[in-house]
């Protein structure tokens, strides 16, 4: 796939100003509510006209403002899966999928082929139910049908699972992940779950107040997310001011400690993250004294705050998180943390 | 007995009803996608009729179709004349009836989860599809429910009616305008058989109504 997007929209006070361009396979844009995601796919899609700028798909033009260039949602072959799935209440199943191949004219050709997809989805035997009378889970799949069979260039799943039950959720990734790689098709998934992104894409993009703040690929991203931003929806608990300190190493005056980083600090660092299973109590290095604050006791874990000796009055306590398995007997009075394991934001 | 009055307003109203099934779902569905402010000028103008009383209505009409006046001349030099005969009853009925049509069509619209139109244009679907097989179905009930009581009002209209066509037996007498002219001429058992036939259609027209809901009910259900 090579999508290329640089668009502008106004909303009210709400500016989206994003330029990028997608690896093929899936790409995840992952981002609080609100940052645009959706706004985003929907330019994509041709639901909301952008102000300004281009969009184009394997070199076709979808959206060109210059050239005053703007494709009906019909013609762009662009699937959109939405969040409730907006599967059509009034048609069976059969119907709901028929609809992905209205540009068919072939009545046999069309019936053959949401036969096939029908068995292909495990959708055989719910051909005549309505959408109300599936399952969540079901009506994913029906939904997903109803655009495969259209054969669009690219998919959009707008937060295809949050409207799921958690025990449903995981299920459901490990399906969709499956068929995103069956069907090779390339997509573009939003999401605020950072599970869900990085199980399901092989590159992400992290946005903000309507701004991309970068991109890269999956694991990277988690190794060494960057900004702020990034380090919160990869899950980091502990984020705190920084400021450079050496060459190697930066202070933190909330916790009023200097940590090697391990790697070189850029002058502009502004803050640092440390995720709370990073610290133990047998690492040497970056140690320093501590006392705890409080235990928690989740289903397979503790959660344990604690303060640094010389943390200041009134800061934020720092998490620290382990297997139970890993709990030793008596919790240590120093906490480590590797140089690697520093994350570095500078924004 | 002369029946004349009760084809005349079942043809007008049959009639009116269907225009203002069709002008009262398209004006809903356009004027809905207007900018605020036109949105609400048109609304009222709009829903006027329904809050004016008839008579007012009446004159209206008569302040435009009156054939003293330009409009009403204009048409009349092409063979085309409101006052007086029945089709101004069609007009008349319209009118009145039509804000009860858009404002219930409305409604629907409104309540109508966009998603279903973005998904259906998404999916290659045409505009006039997505509009009579996905947004039509979805508000059934709304637009049911205003095409009825579009229907029964244009059948009980009396007041602009009887300003604009008046009363002449075996050309513009309707059922309501005949109760009326049969009571004040005494004629109270005359007056009795019209009150009783309006009865009938009313309690037909809602009993056609709550079957045909029951079955699209059981239809879904049934599935």
């Amino acid at each position: 796939m090579s999508l290329e997007v640089c668009i502008k929209k106004r909303l009210g006070k709400f500016l989206l100003d994003v330029e990028f361009h997608a690896e093929p396979g899936v790409m995840g844009l992952l981002g609080a509510s609100g940052s645009g995601k959706t706004v985003t796919l929907m330019c994509i899609a041709g639901i909301l006209r952008p102000d300004e700028g281009r969009i184009l798909l394997n070199g076709r033009v979808l959206f060109d403002s210059e050239k005053r260039i703007d494709l009906p949602p019909q013609q762009r072959r662009v699937g959109y899966l939405f969040q409730n799935y907006a599967l059509f209440p009034n048609m069976t199943v059969e119907r709901n999928i028929a609809c992905g191949l209205c540009r068919e004219k072939d009545r046999a050709a069309r019936k053959k082929a949401v036969a096939d997809i029908i068995s292909r989805m495990r959708l055989t035997g719910l051909e005549k139910h309505r959408p109300h009378q599936l399952s969540g889970g079901q009506q994913q799949r029906v939904a997903l049908a109803r655009i495969l069979v259209g054969q669009p260039e690219l998919l959009l799943l707008d937060e295809p699972l949050s409207a799921l039950d958690s025990h449903l959720k995981d299920q459901l990734v490990v399906e969709l992940r499956h068929l995103l790689k069956s069907y090779g098709r390339d997509a573009l998934l939003v999401t605020h779950s950072r599970d869900e992104a990085y199980r399901l894409c092989n590159t992400l993009a992290v946005m903000e107040e309507g701004r991309l703040l970068g991109m890269g690929g999956t694991r990277e991203f988690f190794a060494d997310p960057g900004t702020r931003t990034g380090a919160a929806l990869t899950g980091c608990k502990n984020i705190v001011d920084a400021k450079k300190a050496g060459e190697m190493s930066v202070y933190v005056p909330d916790w009023g400690v200097t940590l090697d980083a391990g790697k070189p600090v850029g002058d502009h660092l502004v803050a640092i993250g440390i995720r709370a299973h990073h610290f133990g109590g047998a690492i040497g290095e970056n140690s320093f004294p501590i006392r705890v604050v409080e235990e928690i006791e989740e289903p397979f874990e503790w959660t344990v705050k604690f303060m640094y000796e010389t943390q200041q009055d009134g800061s934020m306590p720092v998490w620290w998180r382990m297997p139970k398995a890993a709990r030793p007997e008596r919790l240590p009075d120093r906490l480590g943390v590797s140089p690697e394991n520093i994350l570095l934001l500078y924004q | 007995m002369d029946w004349f009055p009760l084809w005349n307003s079942l043809r007008i109203a049959a009639i009116s009803g269907v225009l203002v099934f069709f002008t009262g779902i398209l004006c809903a569905y356009y004027i809905a996608r207007l900018p605020r402010v036109v949105k609400g000028i048109l609304d009222v103008i709009l829903t006027l009729p329904l809050v004016l009383p008839p008579t007012v209505c009446g004159w209206f009409l008569l302040m435009i179709f009156g054939l003293r006046h330009p409009v009403g001349q204009l048409l009349q030099q092409i063979g085309v004349r409101f006052v007086m005969t029945w089709y101004g009853g069609v007009l008349a009925a319209s009118v009145v009836a039509f804000p009860l049509m858009y404002r219930t069509a409305r409604g629907a619209f409104e309540s109508f989860d966009e998603t279903l139109a973005w998904s259906g244009k998404t999916l290659g679907l045409s505009n006039t599809f997505i509009f009579w097989r996905i947004r039509m179905p979805a508000c059934r009930q709304g637009i049911l429910a205003g095409a009825v009581l579009a229907f029964a009002r244009a059948l009980g209209e009396y007041g602009a009616t009887s300003m604009l066509i008046g009363f002449t037996p075996g050309r513009t007498a309707t059922i309501s305008t005949t109760v009326y002219q049969l009571w004040r001429t005494g004629d109270d058992a005359g007056a009795l058989v019209w009150v009783l036939v309006n009865l009938a259609i009313s309690a037909a027209v809602l009993l056609a109504v709550n079957l045909l809901e029951r079955k699209n009910r059981q239809g879904r259900r049934a599935v």
